[in-house]
Formats: structure tokens, sequence, C-alpha cells
């Protein structure tokens, strides 16, 4: 019975064949487009650039003071803004401070880019159950295929270097946006809804006016979840050639060195809780009309 | 009587997977239990006529599951109904485009609801202004005109209050100065009391009554609760299984019941506070000296009688007499009438 005990697998030649094939077609498509797409990512590249360069020229105190400032006006804590204020001095004693500008700079552009394709994505979903169901298998696939395999086709296309890193993060990270969005606008309450209909409003007056504001906190959990997922991914990222944080703990792998790697590795931490607790404060100021002796 | 302002003719509303062809069904008799058994669609609404007059206030009432809520949606079009027509001021709602049903739900046509359906995040005036914001009306007329409404149902004060931060009456009374706030003529109020406790309702009611007597909008109001109907409306249709089964004026609801569902509903309401001298009264004028005006209901004037120590008084109308009541007249209007033998009902 050879048929039970081996499987009927694919021709060894076909195989590799079809696999040649997959891998010529687009290394042709790349050749082709690598450039037209690469100038389409241009301008995030140098806005990116121009971010990192700008903090990196403005004085360090300066900087700590803007972190501080930014810290206290998202949280109103004045513990948070004084927390962030020692993290960053420490960083900084600690010679990691060119490493954490580069970081803080490509996740503060992976979020915007986030937020500006993940909302309105998330607003279409909410609209359609088509669309729903179309998008939400590929938002399975970017969250739980291996980064590294498609860090294959975005260096195949645009080599190595900052703009392939900020997409191979933003992939990453984009999910949870559109989902919250998309979630966040369907648990509308339908009896608010109805009564934007009785009043005679447009779909357009309902999506500004009613679900997007009521769809609000869970829509900031999401970008909470996009700034996190985007820190997680800063050490792979380093791997094709963005610079920050990432890249001592990369040499720090390869080459066993453990305070290296710990240090980078908790100022990674400290960015994450910096991030989180600002976001979630501010999510939960956006808020304070729910509160109150009565539920609506 | 006054002009007709709303019109429903032959409506029905039938859920399911192809309504249309059930209409046939219904018109041949299929009940709602038999729709539902062997074609596995649901009722919603058989067969509704009402005339609405302008200027009133046309309760429509009925149990849980009767097709109150569907009906009044069909009124500014949130539910399309199966078969039938909708009319308001002889224009037919069911052939308006899109563009013109946002006009007339805009200008027209204003909505209470139960659950109140704020906007947690504005404020009570930005609440009120809603409707105007969406008519598209500059910021400080939308906030003057709010003012106004806030001031009247008795919010000032609280313009700056989110609704969270209200209790449940106030949070209605915010809903009534948003509906009220667009100027429309018309305003469908759904069960909009209901979810209140019962002294909060009373208020409400007293502001609702004081507000159309000046104001003269054709209301049109959902309730299950008989006391409610009895006390604010004009008019009454009692809704059952999506099906009219009798309307009138709540004293001739309460007089003659057209069935057994209907006494069920009355028969445990104040009949001495609902019924008026005139809907009992006799032929013939009385020479006890004692006279009342034809709207004085029972409750206050068989105290009246007593007190003056008479059986028998006359009605008056405009100063004229027009008839005359007796003690006998009045204890027979307050009993309760008999339901018929071996005629069962059962609500579900």
């Amino acid at each position: 019975m050879e048929f039970l005990d081996e499987f009927p697998e694919m021709g060894r030649k076909d195989l590799r064949e079809l696999k040649k094939g997959i891998d010529a077609s687009f290394r042709e498509f790349s050749r082709a487009n690598g450039d037209g797409i690469e100038a389409f990512f241009e301008p995030l590249m140098h806005f990116m650039v121009w971010l990192e360069k700008l903090m990196l020229a403005t004085p360090w105190p300066i900087m700590i003071l803007i972190f501080g400032l930014l810290a206290w006006w998202g949280s109103r804590s004045i513990w948070l803004a004084l927390g962030t204020v020692a993290s960053f001095l420490v960083i900084g004693y600690f010679g990691m401070w060119e490493d954490t500008m580069a970081t803080v700079a490509i996740i503060s552009v992976a979020t915007l880019v986030c937020i500006g394709v993940g909302i309105p994505l998330g607003i279409l979903m909410s609209r359609s159950d088509r669309m729903q169901a179309a998008i939400t298998p590929i938002l399975d696939i970017m969250q739980t295929i291996p980064s590294f395999v498609y860090l294959i086709p975005i260096i195949m296309l645009l080599g190595i270097g900052k703009v392939p890193g900020l997409l191979a993060v933003c992939v990453y990270a984009i999910p949870p946006i559109v989902r919250l969005t998309n979630l966040g606008i369907r648990l509308v309450d339908k009896e608010v809804l109805e009564a934007a209909d009785a009043f005679g409003a447009s779909s357009r007056q309902k999506l500004f006016d009613v679900q997007i504001p009521l769809a609000l906190p869970n829509i900031f959990a999401g970008v909470n979840q996009t700034i996190m997922m985007a820190l997680a991914m800063v050490v792979i990222a380093s791997m094709i050639g963005v610079k920050g944080l990432g890249v001592p703990v990369l040499r720090a792998i390869s080459n066993q060195y453990l305070a290296l790697g710990l240090m980078n590795g908790l100022a990674i931490v400290a960015l994450a809780i910096i991030f989180d607790r600002v976001s979630q404060q501010y999510g939960k100021r956006l808020q304070k009309h729910r509160e109150g002796g009565h539920g609506v | 009587m006054s002009d007709i302002k709303v019109s429903i003719k032959n409506l029905y509303k039938i859920f399911g997977s192809n309504p249309k062809s059930m209409v046939q069904h219904v018109e041949n008799g299929c009940s709602k239990a038999d729709l539902l058994a062997n074609h596995k669609h649901v009722l919603g609404l058989n067969n509704v006529n009402i005339n609405i007059p302008a200027r009133q206030i046309q309760v429509i009432m009925g149990l849980s599951g009767s097709g109150k809520s569907t009906l009044i949606r069909h009124f500014n079009r949130l539910i399309e109904p199966t078969a039938g027509q909708v009319l308001v001021d002889g224009e037919d709602v069911l052939s308006m485009s899109e563009d013109q049903l946002r006009d007339f739900r805009r200008n027209k046509m204003s909505m209470v609801f139960q659950k109140f359906a704020l906007l947690p995040h504005r404020t009570v005036i930005d609440n009120v202004s809603f409707g105007l914001k969406i008519k598209g009306l500059p910021v400080e007329e939308q906030h003057e005109r709010a003012q106004k409404w806030i001031d009247r149902v008795g919010l000032t004060g609280f313009e700056q209050n989110y609704p969270a931060q209200l209790s449940g009456g106030m949070q209605q009374r915010v809903g009534l100065a948003r509906a009220l706030a667009t100027d429309a003529d018309i305003l469908l109020m759904d069960e909009a009391f209901s979810a209140l406790d019962p002294l909060i309702r009373n208020d409400m009611q007293d502001i609702l009554l004081k507000l159309q007597d000046e104001l003269h909008k054709t209301i049109i109001f959902i309730t299950h609760d008989l006391d409610e109907a009895l006390r604010i409306g004009d008019n009454i249709v009692i809704l059952r299984d999506g099906a009219v089964i009798q309307q009138g004026a709540p004293q001739e609801i309460v007089l003659d019941p057209a069935d057994d569902y209907v006494r069920d509903f009355i028969k445990d309401i104040n009949r001495a506070r609902v019924l008026n001298v005139e809907s009992v009264m006799e032929e013939g004028t009385s020479d006890s000296g004692l006279s009342f005006a034809s709207t004085t209901t029972l409750e206050e004037a068989l105290p009246a009688m007593a007190a003056a120590n008479v059986t028998s008084a006359n009605v008056e109308q405009d100063g004229t007499v027009i008839g005359m009541v007796t003690l006998n007249d009045m204890i027979g209007g307050i009993a309760r009438p008999a339901r018929h033998e071996g005629e069962g009902v059962t609500y579900r």
C-alpha cells in the first residue's frame, strides 16, 4: 500500500519549478515597479528623516521638557510627567539618547500612518457586512503571519532602509485600529442612530456627529494597541536597516552582550509604558462626560 | 370635526423573507398565529386605517407586541410598510425620494423616544440643538432657539450638563425640548414617559398638556398605560395583534368597549375620573338648582351633588342647558360593564 504510506506529493521538480516561477515573476514585478513604489513612499521617508533630525538637533534638555509637557498634557498627571522626564534622563545617561530618538521618530510616524489608513478602513468596514467579511481575513493574516515572511517581499521591492522598515511595522501594527474602529461604530446605540434618522440626519452627519464620537473610546483603545504593537516591532525592523534601539539589541544577541541587550530592552519597555499610560489617560479624559449618577 | 393631518390607509407590515406575497393571505383572514405557524412570517400591522385630526393628541395604545411601536415608525418612515399609504397633509410619505424624506423629517415631524436616545457626548444645549444643527442653522441661532425650549421645559441652569448627570425625568425633558426645537407641527412620542417613575410621569404629562394648550401641535402618542391614554388623549386607538380594535374619544371607549379585550383593559381604571356628566346625561331639565359644565367629571360632580343634597342636576354648555344627570345615571356610568358569559380572552 504505497499510496497510504507515502503522501502523494507533487513531483520534486514541479515544485521547484513552481517556486522558481513565483520568485521570478515577483522579481520581475519588483524590477518593473520598485522605483515607482519607492517614489510613492518618498515623502514619508523625508518626513521621518526630518523628524529624527529635528529631535536630534534640538538640545536634549528642551526635548526632555517637551516630552514631560506632552505627558502632562495627555494625562494631566504630574507623576506621569515626572516619571517620563526621569526615564529619558536615565536613558540619556546610559548613552542611548540617539537610538531612542530614532525609535520615537519611527513609532510616531508609523502610528500616524496607521491612524490615517486604519480609521477610514475601519469606517468602510463598519458600513457593510460584505466589506467586513472581506477585510477581516486579511487582518487575521497580517497579525498571524510571521513577520520574517513578509519582510522578504518588502525587501525585494524596496531594499533595505527606513521605508521598508516602516512598512513592516505598519503591516503588523495596523490591524487593531481597523478592528476597533469597525467594532466601535457597530456598537453605537441603535436608538441614538434611530433618533438621528428621525431628525433627518444625512449619512455624513450621522457618521461625524454620532457614530465617530460615540465610537471614540474604542477607536482610542485601537490607537493605544497600535502604538504598543509598533514598539514590539522595533527589533525586527532594525534587521532591515531601521536605526534605533533595536540595532544594539540585535548586536547583543549575536555577541551575547547581556548588559547591552538588557539596557536597550529596558529602554524600549520604558517607552512602551510611557506611551501606554499617557494615551490611556488621554482616552479616559475624553470620556469624562460619561461620569455621573445615571447611565445613558 | 377638525381637519385631518395624518391619515393611514390600509397599512400592512409583515416581517419575514417574502412579506409582499403574504399580504394576500392576511387579507383573506389569516390570523397572526396562523401566518407564523403556516408561512413563517410575523404579522406586524394588519390593515390599519387611522385618520388623525390636526392640533390634537392622538393616543395609540396596546400591550407589548401589539404593533404600536412598529406603527409609529411608519409615520416618518423609519420602517417601510409592506403595503398601504401614509398621508401627511395629503402628501404620500412613501413616495418621497430620499432627499424629500430627509427634508420632511427635519421640518415636519419630530420624535421623542422611550429611552431618550440623547447624545451622551453632548451637553444639554447641544442635544436640544441637534435637530437645528442637522438643518444647518448657524450656531448662534441654534443656541438661541434651543435656550428658549430649555427654559420652557424647566431645565434652565442645566445647559452645560451632560445627559449622564441628569435624572431620567430631566433627560426626557431634554428629549422633549429637542423635538420641539425643530418647530415641526407633528410630534411623535414613542412610549415617551413609560421609562419614568409614576410621579415624574405625571409631571411630564402636565408639562406636555400645558405646552399643548399653547402650541396646538398634532401629537401622536404611543403608550401601554391606559390611565395615561385617558388623561392626555383627545382620541384613542386601541391595537391588538397589529389590528385596530377600537378608536374614539376616551369617553366612548370607557362607556362602550368594543370587545372583551378592551373591556379587560378598562376594568381597573377610575371611571369617575374619566367620564364627564355629558357622557351619562339624559334629556330633560332638573329643578334642583344645581348645574355643571358638560366637561365636569363624575368625580367632581358627585361630591357637589351630595353637598347640595340633591339627586339630579342640569348639564350646561356655553351657558345653555343641554340635558340633565341623575344619581342613577352617574352610578350606572361608574359601574363596571359585565363581561359576556363564556367568552374568554387570552393575551400573549
